[in-house]
């Protein structure tokens, strides 16, 4: 049985108004059949601290992650997931989390790599809960097991490769990590934990939109306006159906995937989950410095 | 927790856990971590961000008249993990003799058995503390 969508005048501006819901929607309908709410943190710990009633945990880098290859896990590692969850193909799945949903929006992208339909974020995620105040729990949600079909994992629309990024130049790309990163200025210093690059800078020719730039002070995304402001104005977007998003490792470019792809209804919107930790390490990949994008590397 | 324990011991606490006793006790080391000192708790200033770490985490190294180890944390209770690896340093840290300080093993984050149940990029944000600690008494010793 569908769930309808969250009526909030807000989200009836942008592309999906399907894919938004707000505290007030989520508090209304918790419980409800075919509704499953998942709790996504950067923070392993934070959903033991206390959590949504009726939340499930599920992890990115343990649950998502393939433990050996630098991958997502295949179809059947997903259907294992989700069945150990308690999730079936047709229930409503809202995801919420800590860091502005971040990791929300991370595993959104990963359900989506997988075809699922229905899924939504909580509009704030999970600090514009607390915020106002609403319930958290600690107890642990009852789950029955499902058998979650086995489906294969889609790359081709949502996800960028890095032999993408070269055909991609010419096209738009958003670097969506902090000016000081784009820019070179900050790699770990040496006698510091590594950070998974051994070049600073930028791909050359992407924009520097900070992912933060997508949402109000309390988290929740900005208007539709608001979003074409900095989206389709400043960052240069308009006209365009094709565009790349990346950061360090893909959690911060989820965030702004979902913004292009959902709330701008942009056509053609992939994630480089490869991001600068792969790029910044690649040999002969080019590279730009500073805070202008640089030119289109002309390639031989 | 308020007695020292050596690295070995909690090593061995840990690799006897399944991955989920291994979150409830790194939870429990989050919620045992001390409270700032009120001269540093006023003095925010003083104390260095851990920039490995991607929830904010602040620290700052004292050597006592005994020249042993002293070592204070400020962190987020929304940060528990970055807490969690900020008391267990401190559990096997905090009270050792300088040089043996200096000399802990870098490797120890990784020795956890944790890897599985919080992933080796998130250990490393221990590992980003634990340098720092090391740093901040090099500079303390060389002065």
């Amino acid at each position: 049985m569908p769930i309808d969508i969250d009526p909030s005048q807000k989200f009836q501006d942008y592309a999906n108004p399907g894919v938004l819901v707000s505290t007030d929607w989520l508090s209304d309908n918790l419980g409800r059949d075919g509704l499953v709410v998942l709790e996504s943190d950067e923070d392993v710990l934070l959903y033991q601290t206390g959590h949504i009633p009726t939340a499930r945990k599920i992890d990115w880098h343990t649950d998502l992650n393939d433990q050996v290859s630098r991958d997502y896990i295949d179809g059947e590692g997903f259907a294992a997931v989700m069945s150990r969850l308690g999730i079936n193909r047709d229930d409503t799945i809202v995801l919420y989390g800590d860091k502005s949903n971040w990791w929300a929006a991370y595993a959104l992208w990963v359900f989506k790599l997988f075809g699922h339909e229905d899924v939504r974020l909580l509009d704030g995620g999970r600090d514009k809960w607390i915020s106002e105040s609403r319930e958290l729990t600690k107890d642990l949600p009852v789950v029955s097991t499902t058998s979650y079909p086995v489906i294969d994992r889609d790359d081709s629309s949502l996800r960028a490769f890095r032999e993408d990024i070269f055909l991609h130049f010419g096209n738009p790309m958003i670097d969506v990590r902090s000016p000081e990163e784009y820019a070179g200025e900050r790699l770990s210093a040496p006698g510091y934990a590594d950070e998974g690059a051994s070049r600073a800078g930028h791909i050359p020719s992407a924009v520097s939109v900070p992912w933060s730039k997508a949402c109000n002070e309390d988290q929740s995304f900005k208007s539709r306006v608001g979003l074409e402001a900095v989206y389709l104005k400043d960052a240069g977007l308009a006209g365009h159906s094709n565009v790349i998003a990346y950061c360090r490792i893909g959690e911060r470019s989820s965030h702004t995937w979902f913004v292009l792809k959902y709330l701008l209804g942009i056509e053609k919107v992939r994630n480089y989950d490869g991001s600068w930790s792969e790029w910044g390490s690649l040999v002969r990949a080019p590279i730009a410095l500073g805070f202008e994008p640089g030119p289109i590397p002309q390639l031989a | 927790m308020s007695t020292l324990e050596t690295a070995e011991e909690l090593i061995r606490d840990f690799a006897v856990l399944r991955d989920s006793e291994r979150l409830d006790l790194l939870l429990e080391f989050s919620e045992a971590l001390p409270e700032l000192p009120k001269r540093y708790a006023d003095h925010p200033e003083l104390l260095e961000r851990v920039e490995e770490c991607q929830s904010p985490i602040f620290l700052f190294v004292e050597v006592d008249q005994e020249g042993l180890t002293r070592l204070f944390f400020s962190a987020p209770a929304e940060s528990p993990t970055t807490r969690g690896f900020a008391s267990l340093l401190f559990s096997v840290i905090d009270g050792l003799p300088v040089h043996e300080a200096l000399a802990f093993d870098l490797d120890f984050p990784f020795k956890l058995s944790l890897s599985s149940a919080v992933s080796p990029l998130r250990l490393r944000g221990m590992l980003g503390i634990l340098s720092r600690i090391k740093r901040q008494l090099r500079e303390i010793t060389e002065s």
